[in-house]
């Protein structure tokens, strides 16, 4: 349980939010060139990181706009917020 | 040899204040090197440890644990033990274990407390009923027991149960496996422990695993915080953590850690008998022989290894479990947890070799993982052995992600599992 500061709406409880996984996974530009096992690579295999992990979350209960976050799964801690389409920031 | 335990050894043992039982196992030093190396003791660990020495001959052989075994999600889960899946290859693989079950308190001369208390799934509105009868018929197609009640039938089998048909989720029947029920998790575990350090499994507890060595496609042995271990065979049972090991193999899984929550209230005189699910609410219940009332709640959205949840699942599930039994309303809740549970994409578990040679992973148990755990151990043992899965675990390769073909329980058993 933990708070998330919306890039839209300002700071609110995890429980208005819903996640969406880890981010930065693009969907094939050419999805009729790929083979099994990259199509598995996309649709199915996370790095479900124990550490700093970017994923996409969604204000579903709030403006229902996505956006990103780096967060520590160890400890719930969010490092970073940054808006869909910007590059991971280093941490 | 170890003393067998009995009602005799009971009385003995009571004549000098139960201080001189044997130990239950060693607490070994790691050897330099042994035929396989189990990562993880908690109940699926130590059974695999357990056929591997007793089905398999393989005795040299370890299990490195992190913690205290038995100290993850097996001492976290609510021990609901049941059969009743969709699928064929699910089927055989969740029967293949309650049978085991039934017999396992005797084979490991340990009291797991089986108890075959019966399951019942409830249905709350029409897709519920269609799913749920068609389970029913699947189950009988496959040999499991299944029955399909009726909502008198569900009053009279658990009459604690509001059946009013006013409530915002009205029962409108359910689904009984009566030879389903729970068992004594900590039991579970230190009965194979047990069993298999009798066999000279060497348990070591307190070795946390670093690193995975390997030498081009096959793995060579196990960096732990006590020390190399070398070793041709390396079976991973790591539940929430099997990311994290595979990541230090260079491999990839399918899978979402994410937390579970379970609680328990005070403990009161015997009120629920058997064990009701209830999955489009998601709650379920059932009491302890301690008399404590046992809840599942649900998983939080999001990955994260805490082993603690949001609160607003619990008082989701508290809200559920209120309206179906209006006779706990005034229950306090004693203790709440949480587990890191590894999910599969399909919600059905990964028992199955890998693409480096030696490196093999039992995961993916998702929340669902408890009633499973002599069956994965017995043929997650064969699949070590013989370099091979057995028939019943054959579907549940790691391979499925590729080639498309899922088992998927994610429709058939919904939430709870």
């Amino acid at each position: 349980m933990f708070l998330i500061s919306c890039p839209y709406c300002g700071e609110r409880d995890q429980s208005e939010f819903v996640s969406g996984g880890e981010a930065h996974i693009a969907r094939p530009k050419q999805p009729t060139e790929l083979n099994d096992d990259q199509w598995a690579e996309y649709l199915f295999m996370r790095k479900n990181i124990k550490g700093i992990q970017f994923e996409r979350w969604n204000h579903v209960h709030g403006c229902r706009k996505w956006f990103n976050v780096a967060r520590d799964t160890s400890n719930d801690k969010i490092e970073k917020i940054y808006k869909m389409g910007e590059q991971p920031p280093k941490i | 040899m170890k003393n067998k335990y009995s009602i005799f050894s009971l009385i003995k043992n009571a004549f000098s204040n139960h201080e001189n039982w044997q130990r239950a196992w060693r607490d070994p030093e790691p050897k330099k090197e042994y035929d396989a190396v189990i990562v993880g003791g908690g109940g699926h660990g130590l059974a695999t440890a357990y056929y591997l020495a007793k089905k398999h001959n393989l005795t040299n052989i370890a299990v490195v644990e992190k913690g205290w075994i038995g100290g993850g999600n097996t001492g976290r889960n609510t021990t609901i033990i049941r059969s009743n899946y969709l699928w064929d290859a699910s089927a055989g693989l969740y029967d293949h274990a309650l049978k085991i079950w039934e017999g396992l308190s005797q084979e490991l001369n340990y009291n797991v407390m089986f108890s075959q208390r019966g399951v019942m799934n409830l249905a709350h509105n029409l897709q519920d009923v269609r799913d749920l009868k068609r389970r029913t018929h699947a189950n009988r197609l496959n040999g499991i027991d299944a029955v399909w009640l009726e909502t008198d039938e569900v009053k009279k089998f658990c009459p604690i149960i509001n059946t009013s048909q006013d409530i915002r989720y009205p029962v409108l029947g359910g689904t009984l496996q009566k030879r389903a029920g729970t068992a004594r998790h900590d039991a579970v575990a230190w009965g194979y422990a047990r069993g298999a350090d009798e066999m000279g499994v060497d348990i070591i507890q307190n070795c946390e695993v670093k690193g995975i060595k390997r030498n081009g496609d096959a793995v060579e042995g196990l960096e732990t915080t006590k020390g190399f271990i070398k070793t041709k065979k390396i079976g991973v049972v790591a539940a929430g953590h099997s990311s994290v090991i595979a990541n230090m193999a260079g491999l990839k899984l399918p899978l979402e850690s994410k937390p579970l929550q379970a609680l328990v209230s005070e403990p009161v005189k015997p009120i629920i008998d058997t064990v009701v699910m209830s999955n489009a609410v998601h709650a379920y219940v059932s009491q302890s022989d301690k008399g404590e009332l046992v809840i599942g709640a649900g998983t939080d959205s999001y990955v994260s290894y805490t082993q603690k949840g949001s609160f607003n699942i619990v008082e989701e599930t508290l809200k559920a479990i209120l309206e179906l039994y209006p006779i706990f309303s005034r229950m306090k809740m004693l203790r709440q947890w949480g587990g890191i549970v590894d999910i599969c994409p399909d919600a059905s578990p990964i028992i199955s070799k890998t693409s480096i040679k030696g490196l093999y992973f039992n995961c993916g148990w998702g929340t669902g993982g408890f009633k499973a755990t002599p069956g994965s151990g017995d043929l997650f043992a064969h699949t070590i052995a013989n370099d091979e899965p057995h028939k019943l675990n054959a579907a549940f390769n790691i391979n499925r992600f590729v080639s498309g073909d899922l088992v998927d329980e994610h429709g058939a058993a919904a939430v709870a599992h």
